[in-house]
């Protein structure tokens, strides 16, 4: 053993390409830094969410190495700019695993980027951690969704409005692509399962980037002056609630009148707001700044102190590449090597801790146990939890209100070893997504 | 629910009977010891124990319950925190960051920063925040301050309960405002259609605009009387009539100023692109470096988001002017007469120009405040409200049309600029310096660009993508109003505002847009040269 390692060191220090034997360039490999890819836009118009997520990872992977790496090794973080269009996702992710030989992805933000991207990740057996919270309907063999599927974001909150707060009209609105209109397919059913009648649903859709909401506003202000409690669930992305909410505020629409509850507004897109006239107005996430824990205050010094700015705001898409960072961690030492298909396997079941005082577990639909937080905004831009589910809730990549998808679940373990078996015809879809219609 | 009702109930008249909360001597021990039950208790409990706490006859008690409900009020972790601390109620002063401001809410002494760890706020949410209104309206429904009895009036609309009935009509009697009076009225009448189905009491209701008394009579048409079924869809017929012409009219004007909107990017353009024919695709980003203005001298006076923004009016028509000029000489006099590296170079400016500000100011939106007086509504009537700021966005956009023709028409750079685009040769042959009058109308169209971005702060998100947004609908109202002409431009972009706001409320604002596309690609078609064209020689060249 002695012998052949130096023989290897000695041989790496020549050159990696040498094949002396089958084994040697993959022990040679291993002498090396471990390779974490990180592919989010830095320019373009996702680098307003994405930039920060790649300073999160740069952050876990430098404490990592102040710890002493992994396995004894050095991690090497190499950062790609996608630059928010999204077949150069795809070709980036390329030259990660190709070209790079990166042992693991950590990137995407919006769907879009994501299923550009997957195809690649699956031909060349890569590792991908996608930390957003996504419409659901898909499960990959090489993909770890450590955001929120639906059944772990929207469901929850619905169910909130209606139980805890007494909402009997609906109004759904959100930007015209595929996570909002995935979502609200999935709302509209789960909605009429529960004796909502089609009157007291109205669905509106808006390009990105909308900034006119004058008209849609009052609509809304009309359609919740019909005597029933009314609220907003809103999936309108990005840039486009700054206008959304400074409208509400501007037609007198109140948070105690008629809610919003969104899915894609967090601190981050808040700091860019005078949330003065947004009291109350609310937000469904897994994970929020203001939650009271240590872990939790301990991670916001440390991204303080990384990125130097005393106002920094920490947000649910990092606690999800925290913690998607860590469980890749965790399957890594467990399998005891960063071999693709020894960690996808060794991370099944890995739990590490959460930021919200709990703890996440990798499930065998390569999605994770997340508690569902219910938040109000509050004036200085944090949110105050108000509602959580008692315990947390394991993701759901097919869901239960789609007819296309009901019958659908994915285990990645085997014997099963499938993303979407159909459990009433008792047979494997193959395919990573199927069209849910 | 109910329970939470009848508390609310209980509360209320016991409220009603202390007109003015504490003359009481301040207890400590009592008033620490009902936090600490507001403090511990769940959302359904806190309620009362927020009625118990106005009932208290503590003076500080309305100050409590404010900062209460606006989640300001917090206990020193009794585990944490500096032992003699622990366990204190403090009012958080600024809750901004990791460290907090805080006073003690029993004496009122400033405490100075405690760390947010130590900290435990007490949690609020939306219907504890509305119940703590409504006992502080009926507070204020016996100040002497009418506008102030008026707003009080106005929340208690749909919230009026049996025992608070009683209350307000002894109330009503003594009230000498009529507004106030009319107001607790409707109030009232609410409550009756509601809850006792009251025929008389929908008479009351049947010319309000109110949606809380559409709310109640929409509720009475289900109801099994059919006298007060009959007179409940009357009623609502008749306010429907009402409601028609106010929702015309508020059609207008979110027409009026979304094209107002568009007038105030495309002004810019006109002349740039009308009048000298340049296709600048940095357009954009000059509005948003216009718009970056206003948040840098907000940045520089703290405090002052009003006088900032006046400033910036002038400070952005010369950021984005000079920004003009630069383009216009590092590149675009280089590309005179070849329109497509022309388009070609702006483009590629506009990205880099981008990019420069996600490198240098952020990537994240910035928050660019609006000024008091620019927020809010003005109130027509009940159904009709006219937001502020955009009505100071229409102002200001005529504003900048009117200066920008007297410019055109009235001045020497006016008349030397149509001189040169009319005919560049012969203009230079009468002693004109071309030169000259390029950088000077570039600059000129560019300041104006700049003005649209101080307007569209105010309405809009200002971040590196801020130009994108407008240049396409920039380019469409130009062309769209007839190259080269001012009056073109404001007609298109009022109409084209017009147009779409009409079509969004029955097509989605995606079709909407889409429509308006095909509008105007139809309507090229037909006139290629747009609404107003040129005439004359000058539209041959």
């Amino acid at each position: 053993m002695k012998i052949k390692k130096q023989i290897t060191a000695g041989l790496s220090a020549l050159a990696l390409t040498l094949t002396v034997s089958v084994s040697a360039p993959v022990a040679a490999a291993d002498e090396g830094p471990i390779k974490v890819g990180i592919l989010h836009s830095l320019s373009g118009t996702m680098a307003i969410s994405e930039s920060t997520l790649k300073d999160t990872m740069l952050m876990l992977i430098k404490e990592q190495n102040e710890n002493g790496g992994l396995l004894g090794r050095k991690l090497e973080p190499v950062v790609v700019d996608p630059a928010s269009n999204w077949p150069l996702f795809a070709e980036k992710a390329r030259e990660l695993l190709a070209k790079d030989k990166v042992d693991v992805i950590f990137g995407n933000w919006t769907s879009v980027s994501r299923k550009s991207v997957l195809p690649v990740v699956e031909e060349l057996n890569g590792l991908l951690f996608y930390p957003v919270q996504y419409e659901g309907e898909e499960s990959s063999e090489n993909v770890f969704y450590t955001g929120a599927a639906p059944n772990q974001q929207a469901i929850p909150a619905v169910n909130y409005l209606m139980n805890q707060v007494g909402v009997k009209r609906w109004v759904l609105a959100g930007t015209d692509y595929v996570y909002p209109r995935t979502t609200n397919k999935i709302l509209e059913a789960y909605l009429k399962d529960h004796g909502v009648a089609d009157e007291d649903i109205m669905v509106n859709y808006t390009p990105f980037g909308h900034s006119n909401w004058q008209s849609i506003v009052s609509d809304i202000k009309t359609f919740g002056s019909q005597g029933k409690k009314t609220a907003v669930v809103s999936t309108i992305n990005g840039d486009a609630n700054v206008p959304f909410y400074r409208e509400l505020a501007n037609q007198g629409i109140k948070a105690e009148d008629i809610p919003v509850v969104a899915f894609s507004v967090g601190e981050q897109e808040l700091s860019g707001i005078d949330t003065g006239p947004l009291v109350g107005h609310l937000a469904a996430w897994n994970y929020f700044m203001s939650v009271d824990t240590d872990a939790n205050y301990d991670f916001i010094d440390k991204w303080v102190a990384y990125t130097g700015k005393e106002d920094a705001v920490t947000n649910d898409p990092m606690e999800a590449h925290y913690i998607g960072f860590n469980m890749w961690k965790e399957a890594v030492k467990k399998a005891g090597t960063t071999d693709v298909d020894a960690v996808k396997d060794a991370i099944i079941g890995v739990s590490v801790p959460n930021l919200t005082g709990g703890y996440a577990t990798m499930m065998p639909n390569h999605h994770i146990t997340k508690p569902v937080l219910i938040g109000e905004i509050q004036d200085n831009g944090q949110f105050s939890v108000v509602w959580q589910t008692p315990s947390t809730v394991a993701g759901d990549a097919w869901s239960d209100y789609l007819p296309g998808s009901k019958d659908l679940i994915s285990d990645w373990r085997k014997p099963l070893h499938c993303g979407n078996y159909n459990v009433v015809t008792k047979s494997c879809g193959g395919k990573s997504e199927v069209a849910a219609e | 629910m109910s329970i939470i009702r009848s508390l609310k109930q209980l509360l209320i008249v016991c409220l009603l009977s202390l007109p003015v909360l504490g003359h009481a001597q301040a207890n400590d021990e009592q008033a620490q010891s009902l936090l600490t039950q507001l403090a511990e208790s769940s959302y359904g409990q806190k309620g009362k124990i927020a009625g118990e706490i106005a009932r208290s006859g503590d003076e500080r008690a309305r100050g409590w319950l404010e900062a209460f409900s606006a989640g300001k009020l917090a206990r020193i972790e009794p585990s944490k925190g500096d032992a003699e601390g622990s366990g204190k109620f403090v009012i958080v002063l600024s809750n901004r960051g990791r460290n907090w401001k805080v006073q003690d809410a029993l004496t009122g002494d400033d405490l100075g920063e405690i760390s947010r760890r130590d900290l435990d706020s007490i949690r609020v949410n939306n219907s504890l925040r509305s119940e703590i209104d409504g006992i502080l309206s009926v507070i204020d429904l016996t100040v002497n301050d009418a506008d102030k009895r008026l707003a009080a009036a106005r929340g208690l609309r749909g919230n009026v309960d049996e025992a608070m009935a009683k209350k307000l009509t002894e109330l009503m009697a003594s009230e000498e405002d009529a507004d106030v009076k009319a107001t607790l009225n409707e109030a009232l009448a609410i409550y009756k259609v509601e809850e006792q189905g009251d025929l008389s009491a929908v008479k009351t209701l049947s010319g309000s605009l109110n949606s809380e008394a559409r709310a109640a009579l929409n509720s009475a048409t289900y109801s099994d009387d059919p006298a007060l079924k009959q007179a409940a869809r009357d009623a609502l017929a008749s306010i429907e009539t009402k409601l028609k012409w106010n929702r015309a009219a508020e059609t207008l004007y979110f027409g009026l100023s979304l094209g107002s909107v568009l007038v105030l990017a495309a002004i810019g353009l006109a002349i740039t692109f009308g009048v000298m024919g340049v296709i600048n695709m940095a357009h954009g980003e000059l509005i948003m470096l216009g718009a970056y203005t206003t948040w840098g001298m907000q940045q520089m006076l703290p405090g002052q988001p009003g006088l900032a923004l006046i400033l910036s009016i002038p400070a952005g028509f010369l950021v984005s002017a000079l920004a003009g000029v630069a383009i216009e000489r590092s590149v675009i006099q280089f590309l005179k007469g070849r329109p497509l590296e022309t388009l070609l170079a702006t483009f590629g400016i506009s990205l880099v120009l981008q990019q420069l500000v996600r490198t240098v100011i952020s990537p994240l939106n910035r928050t660019v405040v609006t000024p008091d007086w620019m927020s809010g509504s003005i109130m027509v009537n009940e159904a009709l409200s006219l937001t502020l700021n955009r009505l100071y966005i229409i102002g200001f956009a005529l504003v900048v049309f009117v200066g920008l023709m007297l410019i055109m028409r009235k001045t020497r750079l006016g008349l030397e600029v149509r001189a040169v685009t009319q005919n560049r040769a012969m203009a230079r042959s009468m002693g004109i310096k071309a030169t000259k009058v390029d950088i000077m109308t570039f600059a000129l169209g560019s300041g104006v660009a700049g003005l649209a971005g101080v307007a569209l702060s105010q309405i809009t998100n200002v971040g590196p993508n801020l130009g994108q947004n407008y240049i396409i609908d920039s380019f469409m109202v130009v062309v769209f109003g007839g190259v080269g002409n001012l009056w073109g431009t404001l007609v298109a972009g009022l109409s084209l505002g017009t147009i779409n706001q009409l079509l969004e409320p029955w097509a989605g604002a995606v079709l909407a847009k889409i429509l308006v596309l095909v509008f105007i690609i139809l309507f090229i078609q037909k006139r290629p040269r747009g609404l107003f064209p040129q005439k004359g020689r000058a539209a041959e060249g």
